[in-house]
């Protein structure tokens, strides 16, 4: 490769984690909220196809995209109130019903969504970082999402609120020990009821930025797992919000390696490019995870770490 | 009795709750449950179309129940699927395979391996590694089906499928043919054989009442000494080896090549089909023939009355949902909670108290 190439390459490898990055931040700070409170919710890949298609639906019938972003985390959030009061029940097992969201929250945006496949939905306005430079592909690459400045500020915020306040010590005494949180006199189910909702309220924003902003269209593969990805990646980030952005900006570049690999005009293994964040997943999870033992930072009462 | 009248409610829950969806619509709920009956089990028609799928469903269902009874949940049965197809297709186009029953037999072989060592590999990743097998299973059905589709549109593309790129044609002789006069093909007779053995090499012989014990009790079964991880990686590698056969079946007997109408959700309506059956294997044959029947009736409700081909999913969706909310009707599980529930905050206080 030139060193033209070179530039393109490595500012499409960048673009792609400001912009792929985002759906994947939001749905990992959603995740680790529901986590902190001691419930896995595998159902947020559903939650984010579902809020994707409200999004862009608001978008396109309001005609503000601002509108379409909050009917998208609306929805996220009501679909995650229904797993979170669905495994309140007794003997409802949180990673079964996770499943059973998935599927429900894509057969309900696929069904009510046909007809947004053909138009075009109004856009969340781009923030753009590059008009210092010359080269058009760092331009276009430092095109950033407003909601990334949004979801850096959750983070920092989610991060101080775990550690110093009131509610964020409630959320992380829920996760780690039910019966004291008992013993104080909280209900446990309600503290995880309304984690499980703002999680999905904050992964609904991920979905928002996939129909509004990249790839800015609606479509039924509109996301391959992402949302999946993303529980993986609290893993990886071990708890932590502030983890979470680093986690979600390398699984970002690492998805953007085979479209910045065919604007160089490389196409062979396009869709073994395209495998990388999963498999990358897969090897951060080998490297973190030990058997027999909980992973650091782990909430006590979360099954899937048991 | 109640491991048929709690999936059968919720069956039903769910029936009029997708009619309460499609009413919203302007569509008679009516009109769509009679369609829904009548595009499965209608006539001799409907059958064979439900039959059909019903095939791969019972196999990707083990794919669910098999490791669910070590204590699993394993929901990558699309890679699995995916693999198997492309095992098959790949065996066939690599060697000169006899043109006989011989031949069928080595490519499903060939199939049910991939599937095998793909899904052992999530197990072998929980065992040694403390990587959870729900995120891994399905990371890799992702990565899977990413293989796929390198392999199909690339070393192994025909050249002649241009806007459809397949593999090669599997040649005649190894091609899985109908039943007698009908549609359906020897796929079915496979599953429920496949189904039945399984459930029986469960209930009646001692690796599978091992299996079981370390799935129920895991203490237990390190007290007695049984292989944990040997058994877990066997109950993972049968699964797998369902899955990867229905994949081979599939190309071998419909699609006649692997290429991307292999992707059809197979190994994710396998997942319901073996939580409705409660991951019993003998009972996974009723329920996926069952679905089978609302997968047929999809097509039918889409050309008759405009619904979307999403429809089924979303009956799915619904469907699931209420099984596992169902659990909470088992045995009056319910009650005791609902009393909590009642007496509010001071009950709560009680440190006793179960956790879920």
């Amino acid at each position: 490769m030139t060193a033209d190439q070179w530039i393109i390459f490595l500012s499409g490898i960048l673009g792609g984690a400001l912009r792929v990055g985002v759906p994947f931040l939001f749905v990992s700070l959603g995740e680790c909220l529901t986590e902190k409170s001691g419930r896995i919710n595998l159902g947020l890949e559903g939650v984010l196809v579902l809020s994707a298609m409200t999004a862009f639906g608001g978008s396109y019938l309001s005609g503000s995209p601002w509108i379409g972003v909050l009917a998208g985390a609306t929805a996220g959030a009501l679909l995650a109130t229904l797993h979170g009061l669905l495994c309140s029940l007794p003997r409802v097992n949180d990673v079964a019903t996770g499943i059973a969201l998935m599927i429900l929250g894509m057969g309900l945006a696929f069904y009510l969504g046909k007809p947004l496949i053909q138009p075009q939905a109004p856009q969340l306005p781009a923030w753009s970082l590059g008009g210092w430079s010359d080269s058009s592909a760092v331009r276009s690459a430092l095109e950033v999402n407003v909601l990334l400045p949004i979801g850096l500020v959750l983070a920092v915020l989610m991060w101080w609120a775990f550690a110093h306040t009131r509610l964020g010590l409630l959320v992380r005494l829920a996760g780690d020990s039910a019966s004291a949180t008992r013993a104080l006199g909280y209900s446990v189910s309600g503290i995880r009821i309304a984690a499980t909702a703002a999680g999905g309220f904050i992964a609904g924003l991920g979905g928002a930025s996939l129909t509004l902003f990249y790839p800015g269209s609606w479509n039924e593969g509109i996301s391959s797992g992402q949302g999946l990805i993303a529980v993986a990646l609290v893993i990886f980030a071990r708890w932590s919000p502030l983890r979470c952005v680093a986690a979600a900006m390398l699984f970002g570049g690492a998805g953007a390696i085979g479209p910045a690999l065919q604007s160089v005009g490389i196409g062979w293994g396009y869709h073994l490019f395209n495998i990388v964040p999963y498999v990358l997943t897969l090897l951060i999870l080998a490297i973190t995870c030990r058997p027999g033992t909980v992973v650091r930072g782990s909430p006590g009462e979360l099954s899937s770490t048991r | 009795m109640q491991n048929i009248l709690l999936p059968v409610g919720a069956i039903a829950m769910a029936l009029l709750l997708f009619g309460l969806v499609v009413a919203l619509a302007g569509v008679n709920p009516v009109e769509v449950w009679a369609l829904l009956f009548l595009g499965a089990f209608g006539d001799w028609f409907s059958w064979q179309n439900t039959l059909l799928r019903a095939a791969p469903l019972m196999l990707t269902a083990l794919c669910v129940a098999i490791p669910a009874r070590a204590g699993l949940v394993v929901i990558g049965g699309e890679g699995a699927l995916v693999l198997g197809g492309l095992a098959c297709a790949a065996l066939a186009h690599a060697v000169p395979l006899p043109d006989s029953a011989a031949g069928t037999l080595l490519v499903c072989l060939a199939g049910a391996l991939a599937g095998a060592l793909w899904v052992a590999l999530a197990g072998w990743l929980r065992q040694y590694r403390g990587i959870n097998e729900t995120i891994s299973s399905l990371l890799l059905a992702y990565v899977a089906i990413g293989l796929f589709k390198h392999v199909v549109e690339g070393p192994l593309r025909d050249p002649s499928s241009l806007n459809k790129p397949s593999t090669p044609a599997l040649s005649d002789g190894l091609l899985m043919g109908p039943m007698g006069t009908s549609d359906v093909h020897w796929g079915l007779v496979i599953g429920v054989v496949v189904c039945l053995a399984a459930g029986w090499w469960l209930r009646l012989t001692p690796s599978g009442f091992s299996v079981r014990v370390v799935g129920a009790n895991p203490r237990a079964a390190q007290l007695v000494g049984l292989p944990a991880t040997r058994l877990v990686l066997l109950s993972c590698a049968l699964g797998g080896a369902a899955a990867g056969l229905a994949g081979a079946i599939e190309v071998a007997a419909v699609h006649t090549s692997a290429n991307a109408a292999l992707i059809a959700g197979y190994g994710y309506a396998g997942i319901l089909v073996s939580f409705m059956a409660r991951h019993n294997p003998w009972a996974i044959v009723p329920v996926a023939i069952l679905f089978g029947g609302f997968g047929a009736a999809g097509s039918l409700l889409q050309r008759r009355l405009g619904l979307p081909d999403a429809s089924v999913l979303l009956l799915q969706g619904m469907a699931f949902v209420l099984i596992l909310a169902s659990e909470a009707l088992r045995d009056g599980a319910w009650k005791p909670w609902l009393a909590r529930i009642v007496r509010g905050r001071s009950a709560m206080a009680s440190p006793q108290g179960d956790t879920r």
